[in-house]
């Protein structure tokens, strides 16, 4: 029997780009439980349905998020046409699969960098962000911002890509995919990066299931679930496979996310010769009554929303079950007997987006 | 039970436990509970969604405003920060959580910051 | 178990090619065309209608139809672009150039050279606006 003890991680820690707390009880250098503490930057966006129309509300379910700001300005709108029963033009579903896509490429090469600055990777980290960097810039040349895109709109998406503009997009995709394999090749084969990585915070499928894991680490665990699968958007149309791995560790889910990059570009280039030349918003009148519940896959996982309408411009309900949040007691799970040193690295593992989890 | 929409259940308090039982054995996961206040209807709704790879079913349970609901924590662990949450910002009773944060899950300073602004509202 | 050393490779290839960043202060970003930096108005065109005003999520623009004027606080707005979007007169306009840091906020304010048609025709066009908003 050891020494036991309690020790604070966070809310300000090196590894962390927001506020998260975990109280750590240690036996000497091993952890037995973690207890996490939220809400340091809760801004209760949820409650602005009081204040706000259902109309503004897409610009604040956008500022949910930075990283997948794309997707939550999405999926709030596809819950309200679905309340509204308004078939949205098919260029648009397209378009937001393109910019939905491109999320997620910039998200995983994002999590890749803040991967390597957590084991001490200076020169990795570098490399992801200026290869993410180039995302952005497409981002800004398509919507005009590189964060918040405000493209979506009940009913559609506000900016059309022209063809010569998506072209572009794809030729520099090829040419970031050969850079991309460069820099995930040092991941996936580095021995110091492999001795970080492999058999550390293991969680098995079946306790990803008990304690509700979703997105890279549910699939990590062998689990196939990718809720991209239900046919959103332009996904019907797209032909690709969910991306598993069995190896339940730390590892695994750098791999699945990695793969999944090169599935992103790939899904792209598919987007881009079938996009169909249509309208990209139809008319919105009326105001939304019923209710709705709209699943999602953004880069983290699988993001719930419930919207609630009663027939007024305010909404009912706006509840946004973020996938941080549900990865949380995934998290509690793996650090149960990891040594003190891996913590950083296995909450970053999760992919943590803070502000996601507390909306 | 009844169907108040695909694959959105109204069920009693009685219900609940062997609803969740039932899910757990089937190896469906706890996907979320969310609590709302309609401002028309005046009471808690909670609503818990399962999901099984690409199925849904929800069941929602209508509760008083000081009614207190029975926990799913024991069943579910990861209800565990669903029901903290919704008794943070809610102020939703929930009975007998297995780890009860104890309004500590969300270091907020306002308590219940969902439900006060309607009271506000009421008393207007 | 893993290979040694795989990022050699790299780290020659970094030390022989040009910075992946620009030398900023000395040459200067170019902006693409979509940019949204701030929100600009044709001050001309304006009708006073305040569907920016009322559509406007932060709540930065005010429209003074009294005064005839049309002001935004650009460190209260977040270029989501709604008010253009909603402008029945398209007189607004995002552009590049973002508002420079200062030590207060403050309103930047536009005379409106409108007049409003003859009192015959104005119950119509308030409750055009009504209707719309």
């Amino acid at each position: 029997m050891g020494n036991r003890s309690v020790v604070p991680f966070g809310p300000q820690h090196p590894v962390l780009p927001e506020p998260i707390h975990l109280d750590l009880v240690l036996e000497d250098e091993k952890v037995l439980a973690a207890i996490p503490s939220i809400g340091f930057i809760h801004r209760g966006l949820e409650s602005l349905t009081n204040k706000k129309d259902f109309n503004e509300m897409v610009y604040v379910a956008e500022r949910i998020c930075g990283i997948c700001s794309f997707m939550h300005g999405m999926s709030y709108c596809m819950a309200l046409e679905d309340i509204m029963n308004i078939e949205v033009p098919r260029r648009a579903d397209y378009l937001r699969t393109i910019w939905g896509e491109m999320s997620r490429l910039h998200s995983h090469l994002l999590w890749l960098g803040l991967l390597a600055d957590g084991f001490g990777f200076e020169a990795l980290f570098m490399h992801s962000w200026r290869l993410r960097e180039k995302i952005l810039d497409m981002f800004e040349v398509s919507t005009g911002g590189r964060v918040i895109f405000s493209v979506n709109t009940i009913g559609g998406v506000l900016k059309d890509m022209p063809a010569d503009m998506l072209n572009d997009f794809v030729r520099q995709l090829d040419e970031m995919e050969k850079e991309i394999r460069e820099t995930t090749a040092i991941f996936l084969d580095d021995y110091t990066v492999k001795s970080r990585l492999v058999d550390v915070g293991i969680i098995t499928g079946e306790d990803a299931i008990r304690r509700g894991a979703v997105g890279p680490m549910m699939r990590a665990s062998g689990i196939n679930v990718d809720m991209r699968k239900n046919g959103y958007g332009a996904y019907n149309d797209i032909d690709f496979e969910v991306i598993t791995s069995n190896k339940c560790d730390s590892y695994a889910r750098c791999e699945v996310r990695i793969g999944e990059i090169f599935q992103s570009i790939d899904i792209i280039r598919q987007c881009v010769a079938k996009i169909p030349d249509t309208e990209i918003n139809t008319k919105v009148t009326g105001m939304p009554n019923g209710e709705s519940i709209i699943r999602v896959e953004q880069p983290r996982g699988e993001a719930f929303y419930h919207v609630r309408a009663n027939g007024t411009k305010f909404l009912d309900r706006f509840r946004v079950r973020t996938p941080t949040f549900a990865n949380i007691p995934a998290l509690t799970q793996t650090l149960q007997g990891c040594q003190y040193g891996d913590v950083p690295l296995l909450v970053l593992t999760i992919d943590p987006c803070i502000s996601c989890t507390e909306r | 039970m009844q169907e108040l929409k695909k694959d959105l259940y109204l069920i009693e308090k009685a219900e609940l436990l062997n609803i969740i039982m039932e899910k757990k054995n089937a190896l469906w996961r706890l996907c979320q509970i969310c609590c709302s206040y309609p401002k028309l209807e005046d009471h808690f709704e909670v609503t818990y969604s399962f999901a099984n790879g690409q199925d849904l079913s929800n069941y929602r349970l209508i509760a008083q405003r000081d009614e207190e609901v029975p926990s799913i924590s024991r069943v579910y662990k990861s209800a565990i920060y669903y029901e903290n949450e919704m008794h943070e910002l809610w102020g939703l009773k929930v009975e007998n959580i297995k780890q009860d944060f104890h309004d500590k899950l969300y270091r907020i300073d306002v308590e219940t910051p969902f439900l006060v602004k309607e009271e506000q509202k009421d008393g207007e | 178990m893993g290979q040694f050393l795989p990022f050699t490779k790299q780290a020659l290839k970094n030390l022989f090619s040009k910075p992946a960043t620009t030398q900023y202060p000395f040459v200067e970003r170019v902006y693409p065309e979509r940019t949204r930096g701030h929100v600009d108005i044709k001050n001309d065109d304006c009708i006073l209608c305040g569907m920016c005003m009322r559509s406007c999520p932060p709540g930065a623009i005010k429209v003074d139809r009294a005064g005839k004027s049309w002001s935004i606080n650009r460190f209260d707005c977040i270029q989501c672009g709604y008010c253009v979007e909603k402008c029945p007169k398209k007189c607004l306009s995002i552009t590049a150039g973002y508002q420079e840091p200062g030590p207060e906020k403050f309103s930047y304010k536009v005379e409106v050279p409108y007049e409003p048609p003859k009192p015959a025709a104005k119950p119509a066009n308030i409750a055009a606006a009504t209707k719309e908003g």
